[in-house]
C-alpha cells in the first residue's frame, strides 16, 4: 500500500465521484410564460401542453420532427366499420401513484374531454362514443368515417380515473364555480416526470419517474426538471448567461447572434410549425376603412394579386426577422399532409407588374384600407406589419396600420362578422393534416365550420370538397382532393402568405435540445454529452 | 376631531367604489377574455356560450354591483388565466410586494435622508455634487433599465447575486419571507436597489433642499449665536423640522411603492402583485385586474387616512 494503494484510491474515489454527478443531473428550464394549470383538459394552449406532457402522456405523441410515435397505446387501426377505431393500450404502465394504466382510464379522460368546459372538446367533435372492449383495448367510434382520429389525439392526455374521483376532480374546471379543483395543481400521471411541487408563476419541480416504461427505449437522464416562468426577455437570457438556467426557449431573434458568440452556449434554430400572413375580407360589397366609395378592392383578383406581389418576403425575413424566418407562398407549414415544394415557392416582388395590375383593376392611383397587426403574439408581429405598409406605398396601396395586443386583436377577427377587414394572423396545425386548415380559414363560416374565416369567402363547391376530407378514407383520393383545394385557394389568392416562423432554443453547451416543430421540447429524449 | 376622522373614512370608501367602477367600464378596452381562454379550435357557438357563462354579455354597470356583491361576502371569483381562487391568488402574492415594497422605502429613506443632509451640509464639496449629478441620473433613467443594467452587472458578469425569482423562502401560516435564507437575502438586493433608487434620489433632493432651507431660519442663526456646536444645531435643530415634510411624503410613496413595483417584479421575475396584474391584463383575467385595481385602491386610501390622522396628532388646530 504504497503508490500503487493511494493511486487505487484516489482512482476509486474519481469513479465515486463521476457516478454521482451521473446520478443527480439536474435542468433548470426558463419560457417566458407558465403553463396555465395541470388540469390537461381545461387549456388548449402551448405552454400548458408543453410541461404536461412531461407529467402526463397521450395515446400517440409526436417526436420533435412532428412523427407520431406511440406512446400509451402501441397500435391503432380502423376496424371493419370504417368509423371505429381501435386502439391498442400499452400493458404494464403505471401512474405516478402506484395504480396500473387500462382501459378505464382512457374511457374516462376521453369522456372528461368531452365535457362542456373542456377547451379540448373542439379536437374531438367527430368522437361519438368511446367503449372498453377489455382492460388493454378501447374503441372510439366517430360520427361517419374519421381517417384523422390519431392526429386529433397528440395533446390528449391520460389521467388516472380512481385517483381523479378519489379528489373530486372528474369535472374540468368551470370558471362559475368558487372552488379550486384539485387537478389545477396536482397532477398524477404515466409521463416520464412527477411532480414534486409547483409554485404558479415561480417554478415547478419535477423528478425522474424511475417506473416510467420508456426506460431503455429513450435515455431518460434528467433526474431533475426545473420549470422556470421568465418574463422578460432580458432577464431570461441574463439567467442563461449567468448559469442559473440551462435551457431558454423564446430567444428574441436579436439576441441569437450575441448568443451564438458565446463559448459556452448553443443556439439551436429550427422551423415551427406556424405560417404567418395577411387576410382580408374579400367578399363584402364595400369595406368600411378603405377610400373606396360603394366598392371592395379586395374582392378583385387582380388587387389582390397586386398584393401580395408588391410584397418583398425576402426584404422581410432580412430586415424585420434578421433573417430568422423561411419565406414563403402557401399558409401551411411543411411538416403538413398537402405540403409541396411548387405551392411553398413564394412569388418575387415586383413593383411594377404589382402597379400594373392594380390599374387593369381600375385603381392606377391606388386606395387608402387600414391594418390590424397584433404585437405581442408572433416573433416581430408588429415589424412584419411595418415593412409590408411601406411595400404596399409603394405601388400607391396607402395602409393605415393599427397595432395592438393579441387581446384585442384576436376577437376582431373572431367576432361574427369579424370587425376587421385586413390583418395579420398565424397559423399552426396541431393534426399536421392540411384539411385542418381548410375547415377554420377557407370553409364557409357556419355553426360546425370556418371559425377563424374571417376574410369571409364563401364556396359551396369547395365547401362540399372540404367536408369530405373528414371522412374520406381512401388515402390517394383524400390527397387529391387536398392538392385540387390548393390549386384553387393559391389561384384565387385569398390570404398573402408570408413566412414560416422559425424558433431559437439556447443552451448550455453541454446539451444539445432540438427545436420541436410544435415548440413543445420533450425533454425525456435529451442526453447529456460526455465531453 | 371626530368628524374629520369620519369624513376622511368616507371618502376612502368613495375613491374605492369609484375606481373600481372606473376599472370596469374600462375592461372591455383591454381585450376580450374569451380570445384568450376559449382554444383555437372553439366554433362561434363555444365562444358565445363561453361569454354567456362568465357574464360577459351583461352591460358594466351589472357586472360591477354583481363584483361588488360578491367582494363584500369576501369571494373574488376564479382566476380565468390559472383557475385559482382571486382572493387566494392575492394573498399568496402579498408577502413578496410587502417585503420588497417596506425594504425598498427603508433602503430609500435611510440612504436618502443621510446623503441629502450630508450634501446640505458640504453644499460645495466636491462628493456632495457628483451625489447631486448622480441623483439626477436616478431620477431620469426609467426603472427597467436601472434593473437590467444591475443584473448585467452583479448577475452576468460578477455572478455575486441571482438575477430573478425570490430564492429560497420561509413560510410562516400565511406569511413568506426570504429574510430568513441566504438566497433569499441575496435575491431580495437587486430588486431593492431598483424600486429604492428613484425614491432614494427624490427623498435627498428633498432633505437638501429642505435642510438648506432650515439652515437660513432665525433661530439656527440665534443658536449659533448662542454658541450651540455646529453638529448639535444640525442634527437635533435643523434635522428634526425638516423631517415633517419628508415624512409625509415617504409615508405616501410607500402607498405607490407597494401598488406600483409592476415594472421592478416583471425585470425580476418577482413573484408579487404587479406581476400577477401584468399577466392578467395580458390574458384579459378580470377577475384578477378587478380584485388588484381595488386593492390598490384600498391600499391608497388606507395611506391617506393615516396620513390624515397624523396630522390631527401633528396640528393642534384641527383638534377643536
Amino acid at each position: 500500500m504504497t503508490k500503487y494503494g493511494k493511486f487505487a484510491i484516489a482512482l476509486l474515489a474519481a469513479t465515486a465521484l463521476t457516478t454521482a454527478a451521473a446520478d443527480a443531473r439536474s435542468l433548470k428550464w426558463a419560457r417566458s410564460g407558465d403553463s396555465l394549470t395541470l388540469d390537461p383538459h381545461a387549456q388548449n394552449e402551448g405552454p400548458t401542453h408543453n410541461l404536461s406532457h412531461h407529467i402526463y402522456e397521450p395515446l400517440i405523441h409526436r417526436d420533435s420532427q412532428g412523427k407520431e410515435v406511440p406512446a400509451l397505446a402501441v397500435s391503432w387501426k380502423v376496424t371493419d366499420d370504417a368509423s371505429v377505431w381501435e386502439f391498442k393500450l400499452r400493458p404494464n404502465v403505471k401512474f405516478h401513484n402506484g395504480s396500473t394504466f387500462n382501459a378505464d382510464d382512457v374511457v374516462f379522460s376521453v369522456e372528461r374531454a368531452l365535457q362542456p368546459t373542456s377547451d379540448m372538446k373542439g379536437l374531438l367533435t367527430s368522437v361519438e362514443k368511446i367503449s372498453k372492449v377489455d382492460d388493454l383495448t378501447v374503441t372510439i367510434k366517430t360520427r361517419g368515417p374519421n381517417p384523422l382520429l390519431p392526429n386529433n389525439l397528440g395533446d390528449l392526455f391520460i389521467m388516472d380515473k380512481e385517483w381523479a374521483e378519489a379528489n373530486n376532480a372528474t369535472k374540468v374546471q368551470d370558471f362559475k364555480n368558487k372552488e379550486e379543483n384539485f387537478s389545477v395543481r396536482n397532477a398524477n400521471g404515466t409521463g416520464p416526470f412527477q411532480l414534486v411541487s409547483r409554485e404558479p408563476d415561480v417554478k415547478t419541480v419535477m423528478k425522474r419517474n424511475d417506473g416510467y416504461w420508456g426506460i431503455g427505449q429513450v435515455p431518460l437522464e434528467i433526474t431533475e426538471l426545473v420549470y422556470i416562468p421568465i418574463k422578460a426577455d432580458a432577464t431570461r437570457l441574463a439567467a442563461l448567461l449567468s448559469g442559473e438556467v440551462d435551457f431558454v426557449q423564446d430567444v428574441p431573434v436579436q439576441d441569437i447572434e450575441r448568443l451564438k458568440s458565446q463559448q459556452n452556449l448553443r443556439v439551436n434554430i429550427g422551423p415551427e410549425n406556424r405560417t404567418i400572413f395577411f387576410g382580408m375580407d374579400v367578399a363584402s360589397a364595400d369595406l368600411k376603412g378603405d377610400s373606396v366609395q360603394g366598392k371592395n378592392p379586395f374582392a378583385d383578383k387582380k388587387v389582390r394579386q397586386a398584393m401580395n406581389m408588391a410584397l418583398n418576403r425576402t426584404a422581410i425575413q432580412r430586415v424585420a426577422m434578421r433573417g430568422q424566418s423561411v419565406p414563403t407562398g402557401v399558409i401551411m407549414p411543411p411538416f403538413v399532409n398537402g405540403w409541396t415544394k411548387e405551392l411553398d415557392a413564394a412569388p418575387t416582388g415586383d413593383v411594377n407588374a404589382a402597379k400594373k395590375l392594380l390599374a387593369d383593376a381600375g385603381y392606377p392611383s391606388g386606395f387608402n384600407v387600414t391594418l390590424h397587426c397584433p404585437n405581442d403574439r408572433y416573433v416581430n408581429d408588429e415589424a412584419i406589419c411595418q415593412a409590408a405598409v411601406g411595400m404596399w406605398g409603394q405601388i400607391g396601396v396607402k395602409v393605415n396600420l393599427v397595432s395592438q395586443s393579441k387581446a384585442i386583436h384576436f376577437p376582431l377577427i373572431q367576432k361574427n362578422p369579424p370587425e376587421t377587414e385586413f390583418f395579420l394572423v398565424g397559423w399552426g396545425v396541431p393534426t399536421f393534416d392540411s384539411e385542418y386548415i381548410f375547415s377554420f380559414l377557407y370553409h364557409t363560416r357556419d355553426a360546425k365550420y370556418g371559425s377563424w374565416n374571417a376574410i369571409r369567402y364563401s364556396n359551396a363547391e369547395a365547401d362540399k370538397l372540404i367536408e369530405s376530407l373528414s371522412s374520406e378514407t381512401d388515402k390517394a383520393k383524400r390527397d387529391g382532393t387536398i392538392a385540387k383545394l390548393w390549386a384553387l385557394f393559391k389561384e384565387e389568392t385569398l390570404y398573402l402568405p408570408v413566412h414560416h416562423q422559425t424558433l431559437a432554443y439556447a443552451m448550455k453547451a453541454g446539451f444539445d435540445i432540438p427545436v420541436d416543430v410544435s415548440n413543445q421540447p420533450k425533454l425525456k429524449y435529451l442526453s447529456f454529452k460526455t465531453n | 376631531m371626530i368628524a374629520h376622522l369620519i369624513r376622511s373614512l368616507l371618502q376612502g370608501i368613495l375613491v374605492i367604489l369609484a375606481v373600481g367602477l372606473i376599472a370596469f367600464s374600462m375592461f372591455r378596452f383591454v381585450g376580450d377574455p374569451v380570445a384568450s381562454l376559449a382554444g383555437q379550435e372553439s366554433t362561434d357557438a363555444d365562444r358565445a356560450e363561453l361569454t354567456e357563462r362568465l357574464g360577459l354579455n351583461d352591460p358594466f354597470p351589472i357586472q360591477f354591483v354583481r363584483f361588488l356583491a360578491k367582494a363584500a361576502q369576501g369571494d373574488f371569483g376564479i382566476s380565468y388565466r390559472q383557475a385559482r381562487p382571486v382572493a387566494d391568488l392575492l394573498a399568496e402574492r402579498l408577502p413578496a410586494t410587502v417585503e420588497l415594497a417596506v425594504l425598498s422605502a427603508l433602503f430609500a429613506f435611510i440612504i436618502g435622508v443621510g446623503l441629502g443632509v450630508y450634501a446640505a451640509i458640504n453644499r460645495r464639496g466636491l462628493v456632495a455634487n457628483a451625489v447631486m449629478v448622480l441623483s439626477l441620473v436616478g431620477v431620469s433613467l426609467p426603472t427597467f433599465l436601472i434593473g437590467i443594467g444591475l443584473i448585467y452587472l452583479f448577475a452576468v458578469e460578477l455572478r455575486w447575486l441571482p438575477s430573478f425569482g425570490r430564492g429560497d423562502v420561509l413560510r410562516f401560516g400565511w406569511w413568506t419571507t426570504g429574510l430568513l435564507t441566504e438566497t433569499g437575502r441575496k435575491s431580495l438586493v437587486l430588486p431593492v436597489l431598483t424600486l429604492g433608487f428613484f425614491q432614494l434620489t427624490l427623498i435627498m433632493r428633498l432633505v437638501r433642499a429642505e435642510m438648506l432651507e432650515t439652515m437660513r431660519t432665525d433661530y439656527v442663526r440665534f443658536a449659533r449665536a448662542r454658541g450651540i456646536p455646529e453638529r448639535r444645531i444640525q442634527f437635533r435643530h435643523a434635522l428634526r423640522n425638516t423631517m415633517v415634510p419628508v415624512v409625509t411624503i415617504v409615508g405616501l410613496q410607500l402607498g405607490s411603492v407597494i401598488a406600483f413595483a409592476i415594472v421592478t417584479e416583471t425585470v425580476f421575475q418577482w413573484p408579487g402583485l404587479g406581476a400577477l396584474f401584468v399577466n392578467a391584463v395580458q390574458f384579459v383575467d378580470i377577475p384578477v385586474m378587478a380584485a388588484y385595481l381595488m386593492f390598490v385602491a384600498f391600499v391608497f386610501a388606507t395611506m391617506n387616512f393615516l396620513t390624515d390622522f397624523v396630522y390631527v396628532l401633528i396640528d393642534p388646530r384641527l383638534k377643536a
